[in-house]
C-alpha cells in the first residue's frame, strides 16, 4: 500500500526539478499523437527542437512569441501569490492592444507613442482586472469567475470596434486602422522581427522579482495569499493589497497587449492574441509563480509554438500538437506539485 | 413597434430561441450538476468542443448519428472523470485544473480532426438529425411547429430539465449531490461518499456537456469547425450563476440568452443594425457579473465549491 502523507518542508531542488519532470511526462505523453500521425517521434521533437531553437533567427522568432506569455505568465503569478484567482488575462491583454492601438494612431513623435501605448495599455489592462478584484472585495464575489466572464466581454467589445468604427472601409476587413509608422516598436536585429518589447519583457520578470521578493508590497502580497488572518492579525490591509495586486497584474497582461501591437501587428484585429492570456496560466504554474521561472516557462510554451509549425511541415503531423502539449503541461505541472504538499510513502498492508 | 412585434411571433424566431437554448439548456444543467456537488468546472469549454468533435467523427465515419451522440456522450462523461480525478480524488485547484482540461480537450479535438480530415478548403460536414414533428401537439399554433417540430435532442433537452430537477430535489442521489456540495463534512458523517459522489456528480455534468456538443455538430452546424463552440460553454459558466444553481432558472436563463441571441440575429440580418451585434452577446456576462454583486449577500453558492476534501484533515 502506498499513501500520501503530508510534508512540512521542500527541498529547495524541487523548484527546479518539478517543472522538468513535468514537461519530461508532458512530451512523453504526446509522443503517443506523433506515433498516431504516423511520423518518428525522435524525428517530430527534433524538428521541433531546431526550428525554435535551433539558429539565430528561430530564437529570435520564438523570444518575439514568449513575450506576450511572459507578460501574461508575470501578470497570473503575482495575482495567484496573492490568491487573487486572475483568469482574465486574456481580456486584460486585449484590453491593452486595443487602448494602445488607439493611442499609436495618433500622430506624434516616436518615442513618446511608444511610451504613451504603453501607458494606456497598462492602465486598460489594470482597470480591467479592477473589477474582480474590487467585486470580491466589495461585494464577496467569487473572483474565478468574475474575471473569466470579463474575457467574453472584453472580446466583443473589441469585435464591436473593429466590425464597426474601425472597419477597413476599403477592404471591408474587420481590422483595426494600422497605428503610425513612427509608433512601431524598433527591430533590435537587422533582419529579424525582434521587437524593443521583447527586451522590456526580459527586463519586467526581474523587476517583478525583486517587487515580490524584495519590497514590502512584495511582503505583503505573499502574506495576504498564504494566510489572509495573518495579514490582517499583523496590520495589513488586505482589501487593499488585493486591488493593488489586480491592478498590477492587469497592467502586466495589458503590456502583453501593447507588445502585440507595437511590435507585431501594428493593429488589432480579432484573432490577435491566440489565448496568450491562457497561456500565461500555464506559464505561471509551471514556473511556480516565481517571476524569474516565468521566461523559461514562456520560451518553452514559445518554443513548442513556433516549433510545431516546423514539425507539422516537415513530418505531416498536424501543429495543433502544440496546444495538446501545453494542455497537458499545465495537468502534469499540477500532479507534480502535488510532491510539493505530499510524499508517497509505502506503508505495510494492515491485516 | 408593430413590425417588432411582428419578428418576435414569427414561426421560425421562436424555433430559432429552442434551437439556440438546446445546447445551451445541456452544458448548463451539465455545469450545476458538477457545482451544486462542489466542483467548479471551467474544463466545460474543451470538453464541449472535443464531444463536438468525436461525436461528428463518429457520425460521419459509421453513417449512424445515435452511435456520434453516444460516443459525445462518452467522451464528455469520461473528460468529465479526468477533471474529477484532478480536483476530486487529488485535490488539486477547480480552477486551474479547469483551464488545464479545457486547453488539454481543445488541443485535443483540432489535432484529432486535422488528423483525421486533413486541411480541406470545404470542411466535411454530414447529414445531420432531422425535425421530428410530434403528432397532435405540433398542429398547436405557432407553439406547435416551432416546440414541437424539433429535433429529438431538443425533446430531450425539454425532459432534462424536470428530471434533473426531480433528481436533485427528490432523489437520495440528489440529496447526497446537494450534501456534498454544502457541507461534505456532514455529508461525510452522515455515511454519504463525498468523493464517489462529486465524482458521479461531475461525470454526470461532462456527459451532459457532452450531449452538448453534440447537438452543435450533428443538428445544428451539421459539421465540425474550430469555433464550433465559440465560448458556449463559458456562456453556461454565467447561466449557472444567473440561474442560483437550480435546474428550472438555469434553464429559464438558457432561455432568456436564446431569445436575446435570437433577436440579435434577426436584427443582424434584417440590417437594422443600429446597435453593434456584439452589445447583445455581451449581454449575459455583464448581467451576470451584475446579479453576482447582488446575489452574495443571499449566499445562493454552494458553499463547499471551489473547496477540496481531504478526509483525513479534521
Amino acid at each position: 500500500m502506498f499513501r500520501l502523507e503530508a510534508r512540512t518542508s521542500t527541498p529547495a531542488w524541487f523548484n527546479l526539478a518539478l517543472p522538468l519532470i513535468a514537461i519530461a511526462a508532458t512530451l512523453i505523453l504526446c509522443s503517443g499523437l506523433i506515433a498516431i500521425a504516423g511520423a518518428g517521434v525522435i524525428e517530430a521533437y527534433g524538428v521541433m527542437l531546431s526550428a525554435s531553437l535551433g539558429d539565430s533567427y528561430a530564437i529570435t522568432e520564438t523570444l518575439v512569441r514568449a513575450a506576450p506569455m511572459i507578460f501574461t505568465g508575470l501578470a497570473v503569478a503575482i495575482a495567484f501569490r496573492a490568491k487573487f484567482w486572475n483568469i482574465g488575462a486574456e481580456g486584460q491583454l486585449l484590453a491593452g492592444a486595443v487602448a494602445s492601438c488607439f493611442v499609436g494612431a495618433i500622430p506624434m513623435p516616436g518615442t513618446l507613442a511608444m511610451l504613451l501605448m504603453a501607458l494606456a495599455g497598462a492602465t486598460a489592462g489594470a482597470l480591467v482586472a479592477l473589477v474582480p478584484a474590487t467585486l470580491r472585495v466589495k461585494f464577496k464575489v467569487d473572483d474565478v469567475v468574475s474575471s473569466l466572464l470579463l474575457n467574453s466581454v472584453i472580446y466583443y467589445a473589441l469585435m464591436a470596434l473593429i466590425e464597426g468604427p474601425w472597419k477597413d472601409t476599403f477592404s471591408g476587413y474587420p481590422i483595426s486602422p494600422p497605428i503610425e509608422d513612427s509608433a512601431n516598436f524598433p527591430v533590435l536585429i537587422e533582419g529579424t522581427r525582434l521587437h524593443l518589447g521583447v527586451i522590456v519583457a526580459l527586463i519586467a520578470a526581474p523587476l517583478c522579482w525583486f517587487l515580490i521578493a524584495r519590497t514590502t508590497l512584495g511582503f505583503r502580497i505573499r502574506v495576504t495569499g498564504e494566510n489572509p488572518e495573518a495579514a490582517r492579525y499583523g496590520g495589513i490591509n488586505v482589501q487593499r493589497v488585493l486591488l493593488s495586486t489586480a491592478l498590477l497584474s492587469g497592467a502586466l497582461a495589458g503590456l502583453a497587449g501593447v507588445g502585440e501591437v507595437g511590435g507585431v501587428h501594428f493593429q488589432v484585429m480579432s484573432d490577435i492574441s491566440p489565448g496568450y492570456g491562457y497561456s500565461g496560466i500555464v506559464v505561471a504554474m509551471l514556473a511556480r509563480l516565481n517571476p524569474l521561472g516565468v521566461v523559461p516557462a514562456a520560451i518553452f510554451l514559445a518554443a513548442v509554438m513556433t516549433g510545431a509549425e516546423a514539425m507539422s511541415r516537415a513530418t505531416g503531423v498536424p501543429a495543433f500538437l502544440s496546444d495538446v502539449i501545453q494542455g497537458t503541461a499545465l495537468l502534469a505541472m499540477l500532479v507534480a506539485l502535488l510532491f510539493t504538499a505530499y510524499r508517497i510513502r509505502r506503508v505495510g498492508a494492515q491485516t | 413597434m408593430s413590425a417588432v412585434f411582428e419578428q418576435i411571433f414569427q414561426v421560425g424566431f421562436l424555433a430559432a430561441i429552442v434551437r439556440i437554448a438546446t445546447p445551451l439548456a445541456f452544458a448548463t444543467l451539465g455545469e450545476m450538476f458538477s457545482e451544486r456537488a462542489g466542483v467548479l468546472n471551467l474544463g466545460i469549454e474543451g470538453i464541449m468542443l472535443l464531444s463536438a468533435m468525436a461525436g461528428f467523427t463518429a457520425a460521419s465515419l459509421s453513417g449512424s448519428l445515435w452511435l456520434g451522440v453516444l460516443v459525445a456522450v462518452l467522451v464528455g462523461a469520461l473528460m468529465g472523470a479526468l477533471h474529477a480525478l484532478f480536483t476530486v480524488a487529488l485535490g488539486l485547484s477547480q480552477h486551474v485544473c479547469g483551464i488545464g482540461v479545457t486547453l488539454f480537450s481543445s488541443g485535443l479535438a483540432y489535432f484529432l480532426y486535422r488528423l483525421i480530415f486533413g486541411q480541406q478548403s470545404v470542411p466535411p460536414s454530414i447529414d445531420g438529425f432531422k425535425p421530428v414533428p410530434i403528432p397532435l401537439l405540433s398542429d398547436i399554433p405557432i407553439l406547435g411547429p416551432a416546440v414541437f417540430n424539433q429535433f429529438t435532442l431538443v425533446y430531450m433537452a425539454i425532459i432534462a430539465v424536470p428530471l434533473a430537477a426531480f433528481v436533485l430535489y427528490r432523489t437520495p442521489w440528489g440529496l447526497s449531490v446537494r450534501m456534498v456540495g454544502e457541507n461534505p463534512r456532514a455529508a461525510d458523517s452522515a455515511g454519504v461518499s463525498v468523493m464517489a459522489t462529486r465524482f458521479q456528480a461531475v461525470i454526470l455534468g461532462g456527459a451532459l456537456m457532452g450531449l452538448a456538443g453534440a447537438f452543435l455538430t450533428m443538428a445544428q452546424f451539421n459539421a465540425f469547425t474550430f469555433g464550433v463552440v465559440s465560448g458556449r460553454g463559458w456562456v453556461a459558466i454565467a447561466l449557472v450563476v444567473f440561474g442560483r444553481w437550480d435546474p428550472w432558472r438555469s434553464a429559464g436563463a438558457a432561455l432568456l440568452f436564446a431569445f436575446v441571441d435570437a433577436l440579435q440575429l434577426r436584427m443582424q440580418a434584417s440590417g437594422l443594425g443600429h446597435i453593434p451585434y456584439e452589445a447583445f452577446l455581451m449581454l449575459p456576462f455583464i448581467f451576470t457579473i451584475v446579479a453576482m454583486a447582488f446575489m452574495s449577500r443571499n449566499a445562493v453558492a454552494p458553499s463547499a465549491l471551489l473547496k477540496p476534501f481531504r478526509r483525513e484533515e479534521r
